[in-house]
């Protein structure tokens, strides 16, 4: 593939965004789903040359200029697509796992009536999400940033009669603006600190034009953090992540879990030179992605909605990857979310597997035994789960996990604090994964109608064991040294991206192989307790389990209810705004202040009355007349005074 | 100049009152063959503007198109018109829009002839507003274009009508009698230094005017056209205004008259009076910046959908003003742009509330809900439309905002990062409205028989959406146009009065005579 067809990648979904929005409620759903998954699935193949492309190309960077987008005084914005190491993997993502969920979307949407628009937002998705990653401008990153915030409100919006749908949606599209925000701010002072919005010229001259640890610095990567934060739903942004369940389950394992949530890291791994020049942001990133990280896991402790589950854990994981980007580990966050991205699209598509068998059961208490009535389903989800919770040496979670906890705790830039707070997650997660694995797929089977329930069609069952295999493998990528070293195998991951992000200064790092080894040991044997323990609990004494969940604790209520965060942000925020904005500014200061005085001075002068009967009259020339008669005399009697 | 002999601009300023005669012999009972006509005309109007945008020489700068000629001797006015490369791109949205608003107006039956000869005499004042590059001759226009709106706002508004079109009339009125005294006083200025009356706006940009005088003049047309804008605190006037407006008069009234205002500011109170506009700076800026916000706000607990609209029409303005008062490229080309923008976009949102309130006879928020099952394509052009004011990149909101915000940030850090919080209030007051009309089931039972967009309808929107999508991917055939005048612009604010450069043909002598007023 030639550096001048780049735009062909992002040119294919586009078509058939157009295609199928315009043409495909006419030529009917054999039409959408072919052209649907056929363009992502070209785009994919195109990709794969591309990338292979860029491997040997100089510097490892291919590009094409297609045009100015806009050109004003010193700011220059070109759009051009941009294929390096970073954002080649994740092409290859973004199509690759992106082509599979349109598959599985074929199967779990059809005979939906909006079955052309769904695919069109779906098609469309793919478009802005490669505009994101392939900008070579920060500005035209932003059109890719907005446009995958647009898709995502669309399709979670998708089910547009239901108002909860309606509302996370809004949500969403709110929560994430107020991240722009950030971004926007951060642009502006970007352009007038380095006077371009080229990512690779702000790199390059970072610490040139910014001194390390200086207030320029840290604030405009904080502002970048926000934006990041908002995208990637990271606290205090989140809110808007678990609600966007409301959308269909192919649309939470594309968008809302393997790509579009990992926009944010993927900007702090783009502007890594930046991010280092400031270790106070840095420890901001790693505290917020830690504290989601264990946050959101406690939640998910506590949901019975298996997408929400799902939901949680996916806050939690993009907090790991934030923790890890935040000591200073880039490499080690974007092999996360990789790895994350296998995993997570495998266990959405397999609840969205179940949810279809069970048409539109989401919660469950009222599931069980499904792996009997459904193995491909349950073995790749249970698959899916050994991967996330980190079973050892064989599952791709378990290397991009203990990479994660070994940088957090041995970087100049992490602590055994990040590191425990780490571990703790992963302990957790090992626990609600198989709480969940127990609760649906394993014990007795609750299921109000049993004799209904059957596995899924090949196009559905295809992308399971498609991203299953995926999930196992993805972690070989990333073998560590202690592990593989002796063996003669290297670490591909770390080779791969060798001298593309920044590094954190040399500190005092500490840990040897021994230590790495010993921890990994230990997180190993907590996590594979936490599995067998969740895996029981929910299986063997379920019913006991249910009865205490029953009871309602007050932790157990705390937890379900998300610690109330929802209704803290609209007692705090939203009330107050609204009050203000309707109470004083527009019926006091408006409608009585300003309007109040306008009128009062009319009706002081009887002037409203007088005009109006000559306007009635068609008379309203001799106001005029008399008007100008008068501005004359002011004139003449200014003249004179002023002589 | 003119192109193949024909002085193009007295053409598009005064072909609408071909209609106008046209429309007078029409019968009082013929609403079909008056909206014909008027459509023609303005339809016509709209072509014949075009050539003005090839005609325009971005590389040469300065005014063209340039048609002077003496008209009241004694007084020195003179009939002198000419186009910038920021006049012209107004011109062009004003002609555009004048003839979507007829189309729009299709069932409009109560006086349909004089409604239309309203609108065609509006269209006089408008570009001649734009295009007048004598003083008098402008203030003349600037009044000829209040009388038509304030018919069309009194006669064929809704029930509030009357209260609405005096308040839109007193407001403006009152301003403009102040700029009245100031032009006067500055045509005294010019006659006591240069020793002869002139109108000429060329002109008077060389004066010096001195310096307690030039405060006082500066503020007197800062006032007359902060009410048009119309800028916090003297906004009042315009949710009234819309709200009562019929379809048409709200189009245009958002699209072309409030133009008018930051146009004013751009080509006559702050070029005339540099130095007053320096010191007036952190004022206006911080109006503008209120503006945005107190706009936004406001939007967001409105009930009625026009009047949301009318509100926003306030923030957005805010961004206008907040670009020019910046003074650098970014600034005023984003500002300039914003113009345009908000004409395209705010324009297609009135049209698409009234579009709602012929079928249903109200706006209210409230009154709707889960449009998007019985209007799905009337729902889809509704979001993109949305979407270009919430300023989505890729659409043209996104440009004129982005850009406006860069030149402010250069110039005041803190007002730039107050305005942008108006990305996310933008996307609450905007989705919130489109969440409460179009999602959700259908609440009452006359919304689920109603009927979705007509062929007519969507052609009066097919151009609006053309226009959101070009300007948002590819701004540069408007920005590249703007460039020159938007540099004279700025040289003229850089302290000492450079001279401003003209067009050779600007010169008394060089007319050729032959053009005739009327």
């Amino acid at each position: 593939m030639m550096n001048d067809s780049l735009w062909i990648i992002p040119a294919l979904p586009l078509a058939g965004f157009l295609l199928n929005g315009l043409l495909g409620r006419k030529l009917g759903p054999v039409f959408v789903s072919l052209l649907g998954p056929g363009v992502v699935g070209a785009a994919f193949v195109l990709s794969i040359m591309a990338f292979n492309r860029m491997l040997q190309a100089p510097g490892l960077t291919i590009s094409q200029t297609l045009f100015t987008w806009i050109q004003s005084g010193n700011l220059n914005v070109p759009v051009t697509l941009l294929v390096d190491r970073l954002s080649g993997l994740y092409l290859l993502i973004i199509t690759g796992i992106g082509f599979v969920i349109h598959l599985f979307a074929v199967g779990y949407m059809r005979g939906e009536a909006g079955f052309w628009r769904f695919f069109a937002y779906l098609n469309l998705f793919i478009f802005f999400m490669l505009i994101l990653v392939m900008a070579s401008s920060l500005l035209l990153l932003f059109v890719g940033w907005e446009g995958v915030g647009l898709c995502s409100y669309l399709l979670i919006g998708y089910y547009f009669e239901k108002d909860s749908a309606a509302a996370a949606a809004k949500k969403a599209f709110v929560v994430n603006r107020i991240g722009d925000f950030g971004f926007i701010v951060a642009s502006l002072m970007l352009f007038w600190l380095f006077g371009t919005l080229e990512m690779a010229g702000i790199n390059q001259q970072a610490s040139v034009v910014l001194g390390a640890g200086s207030l320029m610095v840290t604030t405009v990567t904080l502002l970048l953090f926000v934006g990041a934060a908002g995208k990637s739903a990271q606290i205090p942004l989140y809110v808007w992540l678990p609600d966007a369940m409301e959308g269909p389950t192919p649309v939470s394992a594309l968008i809302h879990a393997a790509t579009m949530v990992t926009a944010g890291l993927y900007l702090l791994a783009r502007m890594s030179h930046l991010f280092v020049l400031s270790p106070a942001t840095l420890a901001v990133v790693a505290a917020v992605g830690a504290a989601t990280a264990l946050f959101s896991a406690t939640i998910a402790l506590a949901q019975n909605d298996i997408k929400r589950v799902l939901a949680y854990s996916t806050c939690s994981q993009l907090g790991y990857m934030f923790l890890a980007m935040g000591v200073g580990a880039f490499g080690a966050g974007v092999f996360h979310v990789m790895t994350h991205a296998f995993f997570k699209a495998l266990l959405f598509l397999a609840a969205g597997s179940v949810i279809t068998a069970l048409h539109h059961e989401q919660d469950m208490r009222k599931m069980g035994g499904l792996a009997k009535k459904m193995p491909i389903t349950g073995f790749t989800f249970l698959i899916g789960a050994l991967a996330i919770s980190g079973f050892p040496l064989i599952f791709s979670g378990f290397f991009s996990k203990d990479e994660i906890l070994w940088q957090a705790f041995s970087s100049p830039a992490g602590s055994t604090l990040l590191w425990l707070v780490g571990l703790i997650t992963a302990v957790l997660t090992a626990f609600y994964m198989f709480r969940a694995v127990g609760m649906a797929f394993f014990g007795a089977s609750r299921l109000e109608h049993p004799e209904h329930v059957h596995e899924s069609p090949w196009v559905m069952t295809l992308p399971l064991m498609i991203l299953a295999f995926l999930s196992v493998t993805g972690g070989w990528l990333g073998i560590p040294h202690s592990l593989g070293g002796g063996l003669g195998i290297t670490n591909r991951m770390e080779h791969y991206f060798e001298g593309f992000f920044a590094q954190v200064p040399a500190g005092a790092g500490h840990g040897d192989t021994g230590t790495e080894l010993g921890l990994m040991a230990l997180t190993t044997v907590l996590a594979l307790g936490a599995m067998a323990l969740g895996y029981r609990m929910f299986t063997v004494n379920r019913e006991r389990a249910l009865a205490w969940d029953q009871t309602d604790p007050m932790v157990w209520k705390v937890l379900r209810n998300k610690y109330y965060v929802d209704e803290l942000y609209n007692l705090v925020v939203w009330r107050p705004l609204h009050w203000v904005s309707d109470k004083v500014l527009w019926k006091t200061v408006d409608v009585k202040g300003i309007d109040g005085t306008v009128n009062g001075a009319a009706r002081a002068a009887r002037g409203m009355g007088w005009v109006l009967r000559l306007a009635q009259n068609g008379m309203i020339e001799i106001y005029a007349v008399s008007m100008v008669a008068g501005a004359v005399l002011v004139v003449g009697y200014l003249v004179f005074l002023t002589e | 100049m003119s192109i193949l002999g024909i002085p193009i601009l007295s053409l598009v300023i005064f072909l609408p009152l071909t209609g106008v005669a046209a429309l007078l012999l029409v019968g009082r009972n013929q609403g079909a063959l008056a909206r014909g006509i008027a459509l023609a005309v303005t339809g016509l109007t709209f072509l014949a503007s075009l050539p003005m945008y090839f005609a325009y020489d971005a590389a040469m700068g300065g005014f063209q198109m340039v048609e002077q000629m003496d008209w009241i001797p004694a007084w020195g006015a003179q009939y002198f018109l000419g186009a910038d490369g920021v006049s012209m791109l107004l011109v062009l949205l004003t002609t555009l829009l004048t003839f979507l608003s007829v189309l729009a107006a299709w069932n409009e039956n109560r006086h349909t002839r004089e409604f239309m000869i309203a609108v065609l005499l509006l269209e006089v004042g408008m570009t001649g507003v734009f295009l007048a590059l004598d003083v008098f001759l402008f203030y003349v226009f600037w009044e000829v274009m209040l009388f038509p709106m304030y018919f069309i706002i009194g006669v064929w508004g809704s029930d509030r009508r009357l209260y609405a079109a005096m308040k839109f009339v007193v407001y403006t009125m009152a301003a403009s009698v102040l700029m009245l005294v100031a032009i006067l006083f500055m045509y005294y200025l010019n006659f006591q230094s240069t020793g002869h009356s002139s109108f000429n706006l060329l002109e008077w940009y060389h004066l010096k005017v001195p310096f307690p005088a030039q405060y006082w003049l500066f503020a007197a047309f800062a006032l007359a056209f902060a009410v048009k804008v119309p800028m916090f605190p003297f906004h009042t006037w315009l949710p009234d205004a819309h709200v009562e407006a019929p379809t048409a008069g709200s189009v245009i009234l958002a699209g072309v008259l409030l133009k008018m205002g930051t146009y004013g500011f751009y080509r006559f109170a702050m070029p005339m009076f540099p130095d007053a506009v320096l010191m007036a700076l952190p004022v206006l800026m911080g109006l503008a910046v209120a503006a945005i916000l107190y706009g936004a706000l406001v939007c967001m607990v409105q009930p009625d959908m026009k009047k949301l609209v009318a509100y926003s029409s306030v923030s957005h303005m805010g961004f206008v003003m907040l670009g020019l008062f910046a003074l650098n490229t970014q600034g005023v080309q984003g500002s300039m742009i914003q113009m345009l923008n908000h004409g395209v976009s705010t324009g297609a949102l009135f049209l698409l509330v009234g579009m709602i309130y012929e079928r249903r006879h109200t706006k209210a928020i409230a009154e709707f809900g889960g449009l998007m099952g019985p209007m799905p394509v009337y729902a889809t052009v509704f979001l993109v439309v949305v979407l270009s004011s919430i300023g989505l990149p890729g659409l043209n909101g996104f440009v004129g905002e982005y850009l406006i915000l860069l030149g402010a940030y250069g110039v005041n850090p803190w007002g730039a990062g107050v305005s942008a919080l108006a990305v996310v209030l933008a996307a609450i007051y905007l989705l919130w409205m489109y969440q409460r009309v179009f999602f959700g089931l259908v609440t009452k039972a006359v919304n689920q028989k109603l009927a979705d967009l007509t062929l007519r309808e969507m052609a009066v929107l097919a151009p609006l959406l053309v226009l959101i999508v070009w300007m948002g991917v590819y701004p540069k055939p408007f920005l590249d146009k703007m460039k020159p005048s938007v540099d004279q612009f700025i040289a003229s604010q850089a302290g000492a009065k450079p001279a401003v450069p003209e067009s050779p043909a600007a010169k008394p002598e060089s007319v050729k005579p032959g053009v005739s007023l009327r």
